[in-house]
């Protein structure tokens, strides 16, 4: 005997002790697919016979089984099962997760197993318990597919249980090994002329109308029709014979439609309202022969309720499907496909208030859906409903996969009026406002402890309570989640220097690059600024678009930590008013055929943003320090060379006081040092940019070009307003030669002994790799005078300098690329037009790595 | 850092004999956190000085510390190396030990003797700026002299600095002008750079039994001498005062309700959770969500009410939420009651099943934290998704603002405040949100209703 059993079920084993269940489930199944009850005994009572333990044992049975049809696993229950009640559970936790529940009995006499069970030591029961099993069993058969069991075998005998294979079949909806190239169609309702012009479009050619048509799709592409063929139309006879005879040939795939369905209650003879346009249809299938009709009854009949294609990328259905019921088959998921799930409510329009799904919709698989019109398609949570009304004189929608390109034709006029309005001028129905709009984040796409997986970098994990300090930040703090497309990582200092008056120097730096490969580096200024990552469109328009802005504003300037960098909105919209003037100017929206720009920069100067920090902390330090190295000198010169008779002390004296002076000057050093972070700044009069990143436009993330180029083509954006941007000076150098090497450090030598903060020395490439993986993308070598602001006033001082070389640079190194990986990889999803929790994971996630300790001086 | 010491009695020199350190020499000692060198600027005799200059390690400083979420950046550059702080009376007490405690092995009389005497300090920070610094001197005699330094004279419009070169002059004993100076110089720097314990009780009690019964400042000075330690500043004053039964909470409790009387903040405060109370009873919740618990003043409220089986605090800050639960004594509550009440971390801008299926959730001086364009997502992971059958929402009302004297007009009653409404404001708000998400409102005033401006505070009972 040959059982056939879904690839994705529940089975239930059925059979006296003794009848040979666990040798079945062994020979058929895997390990790991059976449940077994007699093990489940043991795992909570170390003894499988214990029947006390048995209530427990079948908890953790569920819990288990629970667990893996979750997650779309076929399971075995390995135990008796004689009793309707043992089974009653099962059939409910199948129901539960929408997989089908298998009935395998194997009935075997009482005298063969209790022969078997003579041969083993733990099954010394009474006879009468296994007569019992067995007198249930016989009792249970009629009844199992009445207890909900949608496949019931009955072994008859060993020789039977003995012969019999077990064949798992896929589910009808699994086309995963189908991979397209997919034109996929929304809601035609009857508009034959409208799909023909569509398929036209689409590179279709369509002939033999409309008695007889044939479709012949472009080479290897194939269209999908997502249901509602029928109903409120023209042409609905001619759009049943076009899509059935398209399925029939393979150009085409379909699924059902609630007007198609509806349809076939009716051809079956179901009473039904005539409303919603059914009307329309019997009128036009009037003239049709009864054949016709047969073959359209036929045609709806055999419609699968949802497809999952492409190696399960791509799931299509009419009233679209969440993740746990895709690939699932239950009348559940069917009614889900047809109708979507309703609130219970309904609007104003008498309507029922749909179940926002796509709002929470959190799966891996694309979601191409129709069933409610909406006046344009819009992507959310990776689900585009493409029905834009056709039928109501909006338009009929194909989605091109896998390129996500949306092809339209207009409808002729309006053939239906729809009873929410629909493409009202001006304002939109608010409810489809919402539900096209959504972007709100969920706290599970957050908390917790989170793995990233990230292109660069592999899986990247953020640890709860760094998670939890984010939350924090993000929710009080940081600017709106749908504008934070990027945060920058950490930088790391070079190697700490060995020996001398320096700690860090350009030539560590270059060191460290050359033994990873790298033949060219760029040397970049440091800036004497607040990092700021700015985003700008070209209008509001694109704003609301591309970043869903509720507001006017037309982008934002945030800080490393996601906080807007202006406190004052008016401010901070003169200054992107200017910048997108200077973009204008450069000619890059249409060099990058973009509407907005994501720019890594400086903000000039350093007092801007930390006047706080500048005040309350370095010229604090400073006076203070000024006003008590000033009077101990004075007074140790008094005592010096003052009238103090024997000056026994003199020696000790001068000592202290040569000490004194030196650390007066590096006082002053440490002053003067800070003084060159702090200007002026009237509204935008003193402001500086100095953007040295190009970091991404409409589908490019510009990581591919090198940071010359980047330089280079900032530096034209820079021309176009010298008086607010600045160009960032570079050097190249060549670490194979020691002249360019040595032309480098003379140009660190020369920035920082002016007192300039340092510089910034990356690969030519923006991504590079070793053998043992990515490289620090870029390395910060800081200026002598600029670290007295950091490591204190006096750090060069010979006793403390030589403790401060003993600084660990790991961690920093980790977060460093941990960073770089998780904020680009957020930059590259939001090219791509991934939906906003897949941004802000990333962004979140640098937010949190931010949170991890480390030494803040690096 | 340095100390100077200078006396006119005469002979002056026998300073040297008082702090028995060698007028001639130059002498170092070596500290824990760094070195003292004591040495004489002046040796007249009519005049002597004496100067102890401290030298801190700032590296080894920082080194040694462990534990917390690690040094910030303030850890390194700081002016603890320049200023006269609790490492300064460290110093004077291992440095000038015995003088200190009023012994000298040559001139033990003069030791318990008054003399004029004058201590300079080059700079020290005084939180509570010169005021309170001559409150603390004055009333024992001492003239006092200080000078303010700017913070930076290249940038005059960042203002004075906290720092002052300070003098006082009297006529006492040296014990006392030492002892006086190893008190006050913590106080006014209001810090201490180790950890305060029971010794310090110790310390405070040996230092000051003479003088701080009767300072005027007496709470000030044992309250930050102590960390503002309750159980320790308890167990000083009632030390210090003998019969005199002083609870440091008592008085405190004292001084609130002055202010109250004065600002009546404390019983808007009262108002406003008694409104938000009687709106959850009016509701017949058993179930409360508390959105933006805080440290738990709504929630105390809360647990009192039997009715409610069901109650939730969440806060976006771990750290409130920690205190909240100290507040509300969780650990300490009865297996029953612990049962009752959870506090999660979650935000309001995020959507949240957690917040779902209560009657009543409380939005109590939330929301004017929440930037306004955050406020749409705080509307939708309330009204629509958390939908509670009752909603209370409190805000300020700004209108009000101008009856607060203390409050210059055009400033928020909080720096983090994003916003406060007008009444219209609110309501308006409260009407369109309300309209969007099928709930009915209410607008409630809480507090003295003013003629013109209204009340204080303003709350929204929005029910479905």
């Amino acid at each position: 005997m040959n059982i056939e059993i879904p690839e994705l079920s529940l089975v239930v084993l059925i059979g006296t002790s003794g009848s040979g269940k666990s040798t079945f489930a062994r020979k058929h199944f895997k390990p790991t697919e059976v449940l077994s009850s007699d093990y489940c005994r043991g795992i909570v009572s170390d003894d499988e016979t214990d029947q006390s333990a048995t209530a427990d044992a079948f908890d953790v049975l569920g819990y288990i089984a629970a667990k893996r049809l979750a997650a779309g696993r076929l399971t075995v229950v390995d135990a008796t099962n004689v009793q309707p009640e043992a089974r009653k559970p099962f059939v409910l936790l199948a129901r539960e997760h929408h997989c089908l529940p298998v009935a395998i009995v194997l009935d075997i006499s009482p005298k063969i197993a209790l022969a078997r069970n003579q041969d083993r030591a733990d099954r010394r029961f009474g006879e009468h318990v296994v007569h019992g099993q067995h007198r249930d069993l016989r009792r249970s058969l009629k009844s199992l597919r009445r207890e909900g069991f949608s496949h019931v075998f009955v072994l008859d005998g060993p020789e039977q249980v003995e012969a019999t294979t077990v064949a798992r079949t896929p589910l009808w909806n699994n086309k995963t090994h189908e991979t397209g190239p997919f034109d996929i169609i929304g809601d035609v309702h009857g508009c034959c002329d409208e799909l023909c012009a569509l398929l036209e479009k689409l590179g279709y050619q369509v002939s033999g109308l409309p008695e007889a048509p044939r479709v012949q799709p472009p080479v290897g592409r194939r269209a999908v029709f997502l249901g509602d063929l029928v109903d409120r139309g023209p042409g609905i006879v001619g759009v049943l014979k076009l899509v059935m005879s398209m399925v029939e040939s393979g150009a085409a795939l379909c699924v059902p439609g609630n007007h198609e369905q509806k349809l076939l209650r009716k051809l079956n003879g179901k009473d039904v309202r005539l409303t919603h346009g059914l009307a329309q249809t019997l009128a036009q299938l009037e003239p049709e022969p009864p054949e016709f009709k047969t073959k359209v009854a036929q045609f709806i009949d055999s419609l699968v309720s949802h497809y999952v294609l492409d190696d399960g990328k791509l799931v299509v259905a009419h009233a679209g499907l969440p993740a746990k019921l895709q690939g699932r088959g239950s009348g559940k998921v069917r009614e889900f496909c047809l109708f979507g799930e309703t609130t219970g409510e309904t609007d104003e329009f008498g309507l029922p208030v749909r179940y926002n799904w796509a709002a929470e919709y959190r799966g891996r698989a694309m979601v191409v859906y129709g069933h409610t019109p909406v006046p344009e398609a819009e992507w959310q949570n990776r689900t585009i409903c493409i029905d834009t009304g056709c039928v109501f004189g909006g338009s009929l929608t194909a989605l091109r996969y896998p390129e996500r390109e949306l092809v339209q034709v207009k409808a002729k006029q309006t053939y239906y009026e729809s009873a929410r309005p629909f493409l009202t001028e001006g304002a939109r129905a608010p409810v489809i406002e919402e539900r096209v709009r959504d972007d709100l984040l969920d706290a599970k796409d957050v908390l917790g402890k989170r793995i990233v997986s990230t292109r660069l970098h592999g899986n990247v994990t953020v640890r709860e309570e760094n998670a939890n300090a984010a939350l924090e930040v993000m929710s009080r703090f940081a600017a709106p989640p749908n504008w934070l497309v990027y945060l920058p990582p950490t930088m790391s200092p070079s190697e700490t220097v060995t020996e001398g008056p320096l700690l860090e120097h350009p030539r560590e730096a270059f060191t460290y690059y050359q033994r990873q490969g790298v033949a060219e580096v760029i040397c970049e200024e440091k800036h004497m600024g607040s990092r700021a990552v700015v985003v700008l469109c070209r209008d509001t328009e694109t704003a609301r678009r591309r970043f869903h802005s509720a507001d006017d504003r037309i982008g934002v300037v945030v800080t490393r930590t996601g906080r807007p960098f202006f406190s004052d909105s008016k401010l901070e919209a003169a200054f992107l008013q200017r910048l997108a003037g200077a973009v204008t100017a450069a000619g890059l929206w249409e060099r990058f055929a973009t509407d907005w720009i994501c720019l890594d920069a400086e903000l000039m100067p350093w007092s801007v943003k930390a006047q706080e920090l500048l005040r309350e902390q370095y010229a604090a330090t400073g006076t203070a320090a000024r006003a008590s190295l000033s009077a101990a000198i004075s007074v140790l010169e008094q005592a010096a060379h003052g009238d103090r008779g024997a000056s026994v002390a003199t020696e000790a004296l001068s000592g202290i006081l040569g000490t004194l002076r030196a650390r007066e000057v590096r006082v002053g050093r440490y002053i003067e040092a800070y003084r060159r972070y702090c200007w002026p700044v009237h509204e935008l009069t003193g402001l500086r940019l100095a953007p040295f990143h190009l970091l991404a436009t409409e589908r490019r993330v510009h990581t591919e070009q090198t940071h010359r180029w980047h330089m280079e083509t900032l530096a034209e954006l820079c021309r176009c307003d010298p008086e607010l941007l600045v160009a960032t000076p570079f050097r190249i150098v060549n670490l194979t030669d020691v002249a360019s090497q040595e032309a480098g450090i003379a140009w660190w030598t020369e920035l920082t002994g002016a007192g300039g903060e340092g510089i910034v020395v990356k690969p030519m490439q923006w991504v590079v790799k070793s053998k043992r993986g990515l490289l620090q993308p870029a390395i910060k070598c800081r200026g002598h005078e600029y670290l007295r602001i950091i490591y204190g006033a006096e750090y060069d001082a010979p006793e403390h300098i030589e403790r401060l070389r003993a600084r660990g640079l790991s961690t920093k190194r980790g977060l460093a690329l941990r960073e770089f990986a998780l904020g680009l990889e957020g930059l590259h999803r939001f090219v791509e037009g991934e939906p906003l929790y897949r941004v802000h994971e990333c962004v979140f996630g640098v937010l949190a790595l931010e949170s991890e300790p480390v030494d803040p001086r690096l | 850092m340095l100390l100077t010491i200078t006396t006119t009695h005469r002979p002056a020199t026998d300073l040297g004999y008082l702090l028995e350190k060698h007028p001639a020499k130059c002498q170092s000692f070596p500290l824990s956190f760094g070195q003292a060198h004591v040495f004489y600027s002046v040796t007249r005799e009519e005049s002597c000085t004496a100067a102890l200059l401290l030298d801190l390690d700032p590296i080894g400083l920082v080194r040694g510390r462990r534990g917390g979420d690690g040094p910030t950046l303030g850890a390194y550059v700081n002016d603890r190396p320049y200023v006269a702080s609790s490492f300064l009376s460290v110093a004077i007490a291992q440095v000038f030990g015995s003088a200190l405690n009023g012994r000298s092995r040559e001139r033990a009389e003069l030791a318990t003797t008054p003399i004029p005497l004058k201590a300079s300090l080059s700079a020290l920070r005084c939180r509570g700026g010169e005021g309170l610094l001559r409150r603390l001197f004055e009333p024992l005699g001492y003239e006092v002299a200080a000078t303010r330094s700017s913070l930076d004279e290249r940038f005059t419009e960042w203002g004075p600095s906290p720092y002052f070169a300070v003098e006082v002059s009297g006529v006492r004993c040296l014990s006392e002008l030492l002892s006086h100076l190893y008190v006050r110089i913590p106080v006014l720097d209001d810090d201490k750079h180790y950890f305060v314990g029971d010794d310090e009780v110790e310390k405070l009690l040996a230092k000051g039994e003479k003088w701080l019964p009767g300072h005027p400042q007496r709470d000030l000075i044992v309250s930050r001498f102590l960390k503002k330690q309750r159980r320790l500043m308890r167990d000083a004053l009632e030390r210090l005062m003998g019969d005199d039964d002083v609870d440091p909470e008592e008085k405190d409790e004292e001084r609130r309700r002055e202010e109250e009387a004065v600002e009546q903040k404390i019983s808007l405060n009262e108002q406003r959770l008694g409104a938000v109370v009687s709106a959850v009873k009016a509701a017949t919740a058993r179930s409360v969500i508390d959105l933006g618990c805080g440290e738990g003043n709504l929630l105390r409220e809360l647990i009192r009410d039997k009715e409610l089986t069901h109650i939730v605090g969440v806060d976006v800050s771990p750290r409130s939420l920690e205190w909240a639960h100290r507040n509300l004594h969780l650990d300490d509550l009865p297996d029953r009651q612990r049962e009752r009440i959870k506090l999660i971390q979650g935000s309001l801008s995020y959507r949240d099943e957690r917040f779902s299926g209560f009657d009543v959730a409380c939005v109590v001086e939330v929301i004017e934290h929440l930037d306004p364009a955050r406020l749409p997502a705080f509307e939708r992971v309330v009204f629509e998704f958390a939908r509670p059958r009752t909603v209370v929402v409190t805000t300020p009302n700004c209108e009000y603002n101008v009856r607060f004297e203390n409050l210059p007009a055009g400033r928020f009653r909080h720096r983090d405040h994003r916003f406060e409404w007008t009444r219209e404001e609110f309501q308006g708000w409260a009407s369109r949100v309300a309209g969007r998400f099928g709930y009915a409102v209410r607008i409630v005033p809480i507090g003295p209703e003013d003629p013109a401006v209204g009340s204080p505070t303003q709350m929204g009972v929005f029910t479905r």
